[in-house]
């Protein structure tokens, strides 16, 4: 690497960066929904950046992981919707102005909840490995679901499958990001949307993540975890504590669940059973999968084209089913083409989009000559 | 001998008093004991099925065992659990090597590092000062481990590309990396050719001379006699003698359980 070419990359770096963040002013015009797209995309990521430290660093497949997503929606929609307060008289004694809890307060509390219930879901799980890990947190994710979708008899927490409605947008220093923002610059006035205000929110969420995954990757955390995916009684063997790496991978990996779904439920000021079912565990694992296993772009890259495909599918359907007379139905019609995508992934690029590159260098492709005394080897 | 030399007011490193194992209907071990003084190579051997393994696996803390008595440097220490073996301080390489084969030469090795080692995760994301002081140092020392065994040019190599011989010695530096009290080698000449026992034999003719203590599990009598201070010799799970590989060789329970009962009659 040449002075020259790292600052190439700078350069270029420099300039996605700022073609992120001034991207949803052009796209507001156009209509707000695709701000929310894009948004919601993030939130996305936000999402596959977690369950890949689950399954891509420390190798345990989750095909549960939307329950902590629930988890974290679900904490936040309770703490700042009114429904606590209609339900439980005590509550509205005790906050007579509901309780609004800032977003220095959400975050944090989001993902310790997350982890915990990844602590929670991981104790008695670890002893399994592979497919019947797969298998019981499959299970975990549903019993989460089921239990939000029943927690109204005899006392009424989670309202059921009709939801809970009329939750706090995110506030930040009581600026509330629910509402349009009016600035007027020198050549004119510029109004700038609620979801645009969240996309950055989300962006600034995506890229704290980003940094957290690439230093735990390289720590004697992440190396950790990287030998129990690759050998698990070798790792022992130098003196891991296999159980507690795991357990701490599923309490880091919810941490981001969690948050990502406090950001969904105060984005959407709405949340249900229904936004958390299987469908959405199987797409983030796909995300991570499609993208790259364990590799930071690949995931990012996953997790875009996974969230952003079913909602641009869903322009082009609806124009392919007028123009069919109604005969193909959208939702069906989307269903395929995405189905029809990831197969065309996975037998195009079967390792993903953007896999880990070769990680490190090869002595067998350099030939015996490259050995040294080492008596020469065996293939 | 060097065996003589060391014994002199040396500690003993591992002293393993009546272990015993079952599994169902037969009796692995019984009642062997085994102690091996510091800065010395120990062998054990025996014919196949003999318990060699299981032995191995019971000071390792793979098998918990039924009865005995354990110490470490002269500590006693409970082998419940694989982990908390190489904490206590016995580090062992795998008879079918068991690297982290994607992940590179170094890698392998800090990992080794692990166990010394303390920082968390918030070191980790904040990388405070202590953490990069200790990250410097765990690739320090693997670099050097690495130059110890002799593959230092294969540090960022994965560990699946190196060489049968290489990758041995990798797992061999790996252990290194724990600081073991006892570097325990299950059959590490299993399936290496002529130049590659040689290779191997310096190697712990190296380790030892620097002062650390080897348990070598082997299946070739020549290396092992050629290279450890003391023989214990198991059959049928029990101890049948003990000694330098002199004495050993001669005796006549041990050319009985390798030749058959009829050869010395």
């Amino acid at each position: 690497m040449t002075l020259k070419s790292s600052r190439m990359q700078l350069l270029a770096f420099a300039v996605a960066a700022v073609a992120l963040v001034v991207l949803p002013l052009f796209v507001q015009p156009i209509g707000s929904g695709w701000v929310r797209i894009m948004a919601t995309a993030l939130l996305y990521v936000l999402l596959a950046l977690g369950l890949n430290i689950v399954v891509g660093y420390a190798g345990l497949l989750d095909l549960g992981f939307v329950a902590f997503y629930a988890v974290g929606a679900y904490m936040v929609a309770l703490l700042t919707s009114p429904h606590l307060a209609e339900q439980f008289t005590w509550f509205a004694q005790h906050f007579p102005q509901g309780v609004h809890t800032p977003i220095w307060v959400v975050i944090p509390l989001a993902a310790l909840l997350a982890a915990l219930a990844g602590v929670l879901l991981g104790t008695p799980v670890l002893k399994l490995r592979g497919d019947y890990l797969a298998i019981v947190t499959l299970g975990f994710g549903e019993i989460i679901r089921v239990f939000m979708n029943n927690l109204e008899h005899p006392i009424n927490i989670t309202n059921g499958p009709r939801g809970l409605d009329r939750i706090d947008p995110v506030s930040v220093f009581g600026f509330s990001l629910g509402r349009p923002l009016d600035v007027s610059l020198p050549w004119g006035e510029l109004r700038i949307a609620s979801v645009t205000m969240y996309y950055w929110l989300f962006l600034l969420l995506v890229v704290v993540s980003v940094v957290i995954c690439r230093r735990l990757e390289d720590s004697r955390i992440g190396r950790a975890w990287m030998a129990i995916r690759e050998d698990e009684m070798a790792a022992r063997a130098m003196g891991i504590h296999t159980r507690n790496m795991k357990l701490l991978a599923f309490g880091m990996g919810a941490t981001f669940g969690g948050v990502s779904g406090a950001m969904f439920a105060s984005f959407q000021g709405f949340v249900s059973p229904e936004s958390f079912s299987l469908m959405e565990s199987v797409m983030i694992v796909a995300m991570v999968v499609l993208g790259g296993l364990g590799h930071l772009p690949g995931v990012i890259v996953g997790a875009l084209m996974l969230a952003a495909l079913p909602e641009v599918l869903r322009y082009v359907a609806g124009d392919i089913q007028s123009m069919t007379g109604g005969r193909i139905d959208a939702a069906i019609l989307r269903q395929l083409l995405i189905a029809l995508a990831m197969i065309v992934i996975m037998l195009l690029r079967p390792r993903g989009l953007w896999p880990t590159p070769e990680h490190g260098r090869s002595a067998m492709a350099e030939g015996p000559e490259g050995l040294p005394g080492s008596g020469g080897g065996r293939a | 001998m060097s065996a003589a030399a060391s014994t002199g007011g040396s500690a003993v490193v591992l002293a393993v008093r009546g272990a015993g194992k079952r599994f169902g209907g037969l009796q692995a071990l019984s009642g062997v004991d085994l102690s091996i003084e510091r800065g010395q190579v120990a062998g054990l051997i025996g014919p196949n099925g003999a318990g060699k393994t299981t032995f191995f696996n019971v000071i390792t803390g793979l098998y918990p065992p039924d009865s005995g008595t354990f110490e470490l440097a002269g500590q006693p220490y409970k082998p419940s659990a694989v982990h908390e073996v190489a904490r206590a301080g016995i580090a062992r390489t795998f008879q079918n090597i068991r690297l982290f084969p994607d992940m590179t030469a170094l890698e392998n090795v800090m990992v080794g590092r692990h166990v010394r080692t303390a920082s968390g995760l918030w070191g980790a994301v904040l990388r405070t000062p202590a953490f990069r002081r200790e990250e410097a140092d765990i690739a320090e020392r693997a670099r050097e481990l690495l130059r110890y065994v002799g593959i230092e040019r294969y540090a960022d190599y994965r560990a699946r590309t190196l060489s049968y011989g290489d990758q041995r010695r990798l797992e061999i530096a790996r252990a290194l990396a724990t600081d073991p009290q006892l570097l325990a080698l299950d059959e590490p000449a299993a399936g290496m050719n002529a130049t590659e026992k040689v290779v191997l034999r310096d190697l712990i003719r190296r380790i030892r001379s620097d002062g650390r203590t080897v348990l070598l599990i082997e299946h070739d009598v020549k290396l092992v006699m050629g290279l450890c201070d003391t023989v214990t010799v198991l059959d049928y799970g029990k101890v049948i003698a003990q000694g330098t590989p002199a004495q050993v060789q001669r005796h006549p329970q041990v050319i009985e359980a390798y030749l058959g009962a009829g050869h010395h009659a």
